[in-house]
């Protein structure tokens, strides 16, 4: 026998895998293993979002763009013009839209993710695979509308006469927070909505009351020194915040990033391990 | 005891049945009792609780299956089959007990699973495979096998909303049975689908079982389960009731069939629920009427386009059918909605004998079957002289006759010359 020789696929889909079912409680850790033994799963279903998104609106990709330029627009003329909001010395419209680029990938991924398994009942109820692809496919599937709306945002930073810095470069990283923050909360929520089916209503709720509690529409400096490190608590803070400097070309404001960033990696902890836990239960009751 | 495929060793499933009415918790309910509690409760019936009700699926369930055995498992509505399938492929945990299964599992308890009607037939198929387990480049090798299987190449690139029902069931069939696995577990899906469609679906469970995989194969169809499996579990009530022989399980469970078994309530596919069944009166004389009554509650919106009621004997061949469609089909349901069908047989025309009534729905993206209730027919009373043949020899059918005899007697050939 080649053991050493077997492939990780041939690990979890050989033909003398034994598997061992049985009852478990408690919590459990997240098999990377099985997940990356099932990533071809996890591109299938994130390709499949993405067409089916597009072949059912009639806007397709003009979506990705509409949904932040059209925010953007609004904003800057209410908020932006009418009432005067600061922008820490630049131009509104590109402030806001730095900001708006994180703001609704993170939007439209929690959301999207905590409608997810409900979404996916059918799949739930008749086949095996590791049930966290299903939110994370749709957190996937976000990734290319963030894509075509950072696109934009190039080009506005060209309009405005703002240059490209190195600066720039830390945006995968930023973007790794969002991502975490939005799979910890996505997840979390996904869970929650199998069980209690009224959690949809409340989502939007949760997803507006978090814009207003994140500085998208306003600078972080529009809070009072003393209370910045509340603001920072929402992981959402630093990073958008993270934004700003890196398109924008302004120093960061590192120890917000790095708490926004640690309090990101827990909640991604908290809402897979919460999702793990809670996940062999949903077939019974999805 | 090393050639084994699946070795299950007490194997229980515990149900709680939900006092109230609804079906899902509401966020009031469970703030009180922390965000867990829909999960634990399912589970941890708090010890000397009388309150909650509970039923047990399956109860102490040990058998060992090896490898190349082509096994069926037989058993009364809600015996706990489909339930066993379900742990069996991991979709469900067992309450207690543990099984072991060796190697790739493919299961088919449902055809067109993952199946999304915006995409087309070609997209669908790999969108199938990988859910099923199959890598892009299994699925790209088997592709025009797969398509011609199912008889849809002129269609394959189209979006499947497109597709009849048969269509979807064939393809995702095909889909299916071109998986690579070491053991196959099938649920009745051959009861979905024309004649011709079920030949080829059991064609390749016995094409799949001669290649040494080892199949687990759950049916009401007893002339299947004779001609393909080797051996037969009996489960009754969620236990194993026999083992072995197909011919001797069989003809135990045919002879234990009881009456008047209705379901609770039952799913149908993802979007309705079947509830409130009623087949009135039950037992029926032969050559009565029966009334059958039943309510669709929708889960999510949906159009109905076709149904029926089957009947089948209980061995298994189907015996006629109630088109539902005169009712007022096609018809859509919002979420929340529900239907109220009924429908009369009138003056059954079938012997006296074990029925079996299930409904068909074809709701567009899919059709599924799902039993409703073993009807007995009672012996027509009858006012004849001769005693009628008992039921095994007048076969299914009853019917209504009418003849006569005349007698000639012998002429002499001499007389005509």
């Amino acid at each position: 026998m080649m053991d050493d020789q077997k492939t990780l696929s041939d690990l979890y889909f050989g033909h003398d895998r034994v598997t061992i079912i049985e009852p478990q409680s408690g919590w459990r850790l997240l098999d990377w293993r099985e997940l990356w033994a099932y990533r071809d799963l996890l591109y299938v279903l994130t390709v499949r979002d993405i067409k089916v998104r597009y072949k059912q609106t009639m806007l397709g990709f003009a979506w990705a763009i509409i949904q932040p330029v059209m925010m953007m627009v609004v904003f800057s003329i209410f908020f932006g013009g009418l009432a005067k909001m600061p922008s820490d010395g630049f131009p509104y419209p590109i402030f806001v839209y730095a900001a708006l680029l994180p703001w609704t990938f993170f939007a439209n991924a929690i959301t999207n993710s905590a409608n997810s398994l409900v979404g996916s009942a059918n799949l739930v109820s008749k086949v095996y695979f590791p049930r966290l692809i299903i939110p994370l496919s749709s957190v996937g599937s976000g990734l290319v509308d963030f894509a075509i709306a950072a696109a934009i945002l190039l080009l506005l930073m060209v309009y405005y006469g703002v240059s490209w810095t190195l600066s720039l470069l830390v945006v995968p990283i930023l973007v790794a927070g969002v991502v975490l923050t939005a799979l910890g909360v996505g997840t979390c929520l996904a869970a929650l909505n199998v069980a209690y089916r009224d959690f949809r209503y409340v989502i939007p709720f949760l997803v507006q009351f978090w814009m207003f509690v994140t500085p998208v529409v306003y600078p972080a400096s529009l809070v009072p020194r003393e209370w910045q490190w509340a603001l920072f608590i929402n992981p959402m803070a630093g990073v958008i915040e993270g934004f700003r400097s890196a398109f924008l070309g302004r120093p960061f404001d590192v120890p917000g990033m790095l708490v926004s960033l640690a309090i990101a990696a827990m909640l991604f902890a908290a809402g897979v391990s919460y999702f793990e836990k809670v996940e062999r239960r949903f077939a019974d009751i999805i | 005891m090393t050639n084994y495929a699946i070795r299950a060793e007490g194997l229980s499933k515990q149900y709680i049945i939900r006092a109230s009415k609804q079906r899902y918790y509401t966020l009031r309910e469970a703030l009180a009792k922390g965000m867990t509690a829909p999960f634990k409760r399912l589970w941890n019936v708090p010890r000397g609780s009388a309150a909650a009700e509970t039923i047990w699926a399956l109860k102490d369930i040990s058998f060992q299956i090896n490898r190349g055995e082509v096994v069926g498992i037989i058993g009364h509505n809600g015996a706990g089959k489909s339930t066993l399938l379900k742990i069996l492929s991991r979709i469900v945990m067992p309450s207690e007990g543990r099984v072991a299964v060796r190697g790739r599992v493919a299961s088919l308890l449902e055809v067109g699973t993952g199946f999304h009607p915006e995409l087309t037939g070609r997209e669908n198929v790999f969108l199938n495979g990988a859910i099923l387990g199959m890598t892009r480049g299994e699925v790209r090798q088997k592709f025009d096998e797969m398509v011609s299987f199912a008889d849809v190449e002129r269609f394959i690139d189209t979006p499947v909303k497109h597709y009849s029902s048969g269509m979807h069931m064939r393809l995702a069939f095909a889909v299916a049975a071109h998986l690579e696995t070491d053991i196959l577990l099938v649920d009745e899906v051959l009861a979905v689908g024309d004649a011709s469609f079920q030949k080829k679906c059991l064609a390749k469970i016995e094409n799949v079982a001669g290649h040494g995989r080892t199949v687990l194969f759950v049916s009401h169809n007893m002339t299947a389960m004779q001609s393909l499996c080797g051996r037969v579990i009996h489960l009754a009530n969620g236990k194993i009731e026999g083992d072995g022989e197909p011919q001797h399980e069989i003809n135990d469970y045919l002879s234990r069939a009881t009456v008047s078994q209705m379901h609770n309530k039952r799913k149908v596919g993802d979007a309705l629920t079947l509830m409130n069944m009623s087949v009135s009166p039950n037992p029926v004389k032969s050559g009565g009427d029966v009334r059958f009554q039943f309510d669709l509650l929708a889960k999510n919106p949906v159009q109905l386009n076709e149904a029926q009621l089957v009947l089948f004997a209980l061995e298994g061949p189907r015996v006629g059918i109630v088109d539902l469609r005169p009712a007022g089909f096609p018809f859509t349901m919002r979420t929340g909605d529900s239907a109220r069908i009924e429908a009369v047989l009138r003056s059954i025309p079938l012997v006296d004998h074990q029925y079996r009534v299930a409904l068909w729905v074809d709701w567009g993206v899919s059709a599924s079957v799902v039993d409703i209730a073993d009807l007995t027919i009672s012996p027509a009373q009858t006012n004849e002289l001769y005693a009628p043949y008992p039921a095994s020899a007048r076969g299914l059918v009853e019917f209504k006759t009418e003849c006569s005899l005349k007698q000639y007697r012998e002429y002499s050939l001499i007389a005509t010359g």
